[in-house]
């Protein structure tokens, strides 16, 4: 021991490699180690290859401007014709006279979905703001009154349409989910069992076996004379679909709730209703309200599915406007733009439910 | 629960009827079960009398009928002389076949996809998330779509077509690709992955149990590799290798050789593996995530490498969070592919619509779709059930 010499000094080793700066960051990130950097070239070579021409397409090559599809097919996309059909697409048949009525809707219902996204809102006044929105958007699409030509309900397409189907499907299908949840859980084994089966059955079969039965079968269960109209039976469709959904999600909250809440609610003698609503209900609900988005997300991308029974949804009035023999083959653009559409609401309610599930773990998160 | 507080009371006195926790469950039940067996006699009652107003043939009938339509695709011999139940059939192939590939490659690509999420390599990630958030928020129908539109409308004619792999070729007529010529030496080949399949299996058991043993490891991977893949190579190169490709070459107006997908099949399984992809990917993603990093870091502390922590640590937990919702995805995979109906493949669905506007018998035909998707539920259902248990946490 007495050999060790304590004045030799150790030889300094090397620094750290640099994280810091941009050439610190993309050795951190990208050229970590050889097979870092190998995905990071097969990546680069990814993009160079596929990005140029998709630019080219759609910006460079582009034509904005063009009096008819003749003229319009060149290299690039033909933003043309969504210039020429993009009220057609928005809007469908909704009498071209009217064509504020949808637009405002549109915007009542963006003012309603902001609304509800922002949390000091939550509660009584959502709940009448959101009513007296939905009847001013009956109102609107309907019209007959006040100098407002009446519109048929064959004649609602488009973007409001989707809305409408979508939302009016969540509202309704939620009270019908938390009713089919608490049956679910229920003691009662009749009740039980039909819960069970119902909600099974809706889950266990595609939405379209619906809408076919929504369109075909629901006339005939309905005593002779009695017709309903084709945009109403889609809609009951959706809600009875929503609801089975809803169920599943609600049912996941009322299992999260700590078995000592229900034990407390009965010894302070609540009666079953009394501890569902006061003390079950807003605990569960409170939980899940993410995941009820996602399914509200689910639910709004469903509505592209009424285009088999030909309601005039987004989908369907694209479809219908590359149908013109004077604008034929614009496929792609017209798929771009109401996919863009669609895609601007799910991405942005799905950036939401993350928001919401981040601020309601931050208790339980270190 | 209220019968409990009665239990408490030392000489209940019987409460009003009214009260009575039990009667009142069963008249509960009564008037529930009252109110859907009206409802559902009320649309049977209706359903019976517009049946017989409007004149509709009712039962299974129809199917032993002849179904006089085409059916652009078919696994099985189907003639539009062939009956309305041969039809079904004919749908129920196509579907059960296009949900299987769609499984299966939307695992690989979901699981491919869910790693690179999570890859230390900024660009791979990126890239991946830009995937994920692009096409789960895009409505699969609306994709579906797109795709025929490149597929059959968009794409050129055979004599221009785009040759996207060596010898794989895209044109309006579909995608074909190169198939290896058949050989009798491909069923040996098969035959020598079947046994070495089974020895490898045999061996790890026996190894596994040696090393409880003795404490000695042997060299498992190594062996297993051999036996799987250096069994069925050995018998290929055996005899010789004879490998002759039936390559697509242009005749006339159309390809001849090798095998071929219309643009139907092709457009509905890219649009279902891609959307089903990127759920699979943030399935895994949040798997993985959730098993903590100090059962990472136990592990090193042990001296695992990286491969036996994956393999030995990591993915056993994680597969706990991740089968359950991924069989929710095999379930809706399956279900949409029920939306091949807009693009023209004839899948279950789509003929019996055919089937339902030729007859008019639209309850029997409903009736049979709601069947087969139920059935096909409860088995995907069982199946992934059996495996969850199989890895599922053991607790006392």
């Amino acid at each position: 021991m007495a050999d060790i010499a304590h004045d030799v000094p150790i030889a300094a080793e090397a620094p750290p490699p640099r994280s810091t700066g941009a050439l610190g960051w993309l050795k951190a990130n990208l050229f970590s180690s050889l097979t870092n950097t190998i995905l990071t070239l097969l990546c680069i070579a990814l993009l160079v290859v596929a990005i140029p021409p998709v630019v080219r397409w759609a910006l460079i090559d582009a034509i904005w401007h063009a009096p008819n599809g003749q003229a319009c097919h060149g290299d690039g996309a033909c933003w043309a014709f969504i210039g020429e059909k993009f009220r057609f697409i928005l809007f469908g048949f909704f009498p071209v006279a009217e064509t504020w009525r949808p637009v405002v809707v549109v915007g009542i219902f963006l003012l309603m979905i902001v609304a509800a996204c922002d949390r000091r809102m939550w509660g009584r006044r959502l709940g009448i703001l959101w009513l007296i929105g939905l009847c001013a958007v009956f109102a609107l699409m309907r019209g007959g009154f006040a100098g407002m030509g009446k519109v048929e309900t064959a004649m609602w397409s488009g973007l409001p349409l989707t809305l409408i189907l979508a939302i009016v499907g969540m509202l309704f299908g939620f009270p019908l989910g938390v009713l089919l949840a608490l049956g679910r859980r229920s003691r009662l084994p009749a009740v039980r069992t039909i819960c069970i089966g119902y909600i099974e059955l809706i889950r266990g079969v595609p939405l379209i076996t619906l809408l076919f039965m929504a369109s075909l079968m629901l006339p005939l269960f309905l005593p002779a004379g009695v017709t309903i109209d084709k945009l109403v039976r889609a809609q009951v469709a959706f809600i009875l679909f929503a609801g089975a959904y809803l169920a599943e999600v609600v049912r996941g909250g009322l299992q999260a709730i700590p078995r000592g809440q229900i034990e407390a609610a009965d010894a302070l003698g609540l009666s079953y209703f009394q501890r569902t609503r006061l003390i079950v209900l807003p605990q569960a609900l409170a939980m899940v309200i993410p995941p009820l988005v996602n399914t509200f997300i689910g639910i709004f991308k469903d509505t592209a599915l009424v285009i088999i029974i030909s309601l005039f949804d987004l989908l369907t009035t694209a479809e219908t406007a590359l149908t013109d023999g004077a604008w034929q083959g614009f496929y792609v653009e017209a798929y771009v733009f109401i996919g863009v559409i669609y895609w601007s609401f799910c991405f942005f309610m799905s950036r939401y439910s993350q928001l919401l599930e981040r601020e309601f773990n931050r208790g339980r998160r270190r | 629960m209220a019968s409990e507080d009665a239990a408490l009371s030392i000489a209940p006195a019987r409460p009003p009827l009214w009260r009575d926790a039990k009667f009142r469950g069963i008249a509960y039940q009564i008037a529930f079960v009252c109110a859907v067996a009206g409802l559902i006699a009320f649309a049977v009652h209706n359903t019976l009398g517009n049946i017989g107003r409007q004149n509709i043939a009712t039962g299974f009938g129809f199917l032993r009928r002849e179904a006089a339509f085409g059916i652009g695709e078919s696994l099985i011999e189907y003639s539009p002389a062939d009956t309305y139940a041969r039809a079904f059939l004919v749908g129920l192939t196509n579907t059960l076949h296009v949900a299987a590939l769609g499984t299966v490659f939307a695992t690989i690509l979901g699981t491919l996809m869910g790693l690179a999420r999570l890859s230390r390599n900024w660009l791979v990630a990126k890239l991946a998330r830009v995937y994920v958030e692009t096409f789960r928020n895009i409505p699969l129908p609306l994709q579906l779509f797109f795709w025929w539109g490149l597929l059959n409308k968009m794409s050129p004619g055979p004599r221009q077509a785009w040759q996207i792999l060596p010898d794989v070729f895209v044109s309006n007529r579909g995608i074909v690709y190169p198939v290896p010529f058949a050989n009798p030496v491909y069923e040996w080949v098969g035959a020598a992955f079947c046994i070495g399949a089974v020895a490898a299996i045999g061996f790890r058991r026996w190894a596994k149990q040696r090393q409880a043993r003795t404490g000695q490891q042997l060299p498992a991977g190594w062996v297993t590799l051999g036996l799987i893949a250096g069994l069925p190579l050995a018998v290929f190169l055996g005899f010789g290798a004879p490998l002759a490709l039936d390559t697509p070459a242009l005749k006339g107006f159309n390809f001849s050789g090798g095998s071929s997908m219309s643009p139907e099949f092709a457009a509905l399984l890219i649009g279902l593996v891609i959307y089903t992809g990127t759920f699979i990917a943030e399935i895994v993603r949040a798997g993985i995530l959730a098993v903590n990093w100090g059962q990472s870091e136990a592990a090193m502390a042990l001296g695992l490498r990286s491969g036996q922590r994956m393999r030995l640590v990591v993915l056993p937990q994680a597969l706990r969070v991740i089968v359950p919702p991924l069989t929710s995805q095999y379930l809706s995979l399956t279900k949409n592919s029920s939306l091949a109906v807009i693009i023209g493949f004839p899948d279950l669905v789509s003929i019996a619509n055919t089937t339902m506007n030729q007859t008019g018998q639209a309850i029997e035909g409903i009736a049979m779709i709601m069947a087969v998707y139920l059935f096909l539920s409860l088995a995907i259902s069982l199946a992934m059930n059996a495996y969850n248990r199989a890895v599922a946490l053991v607790e006392r």
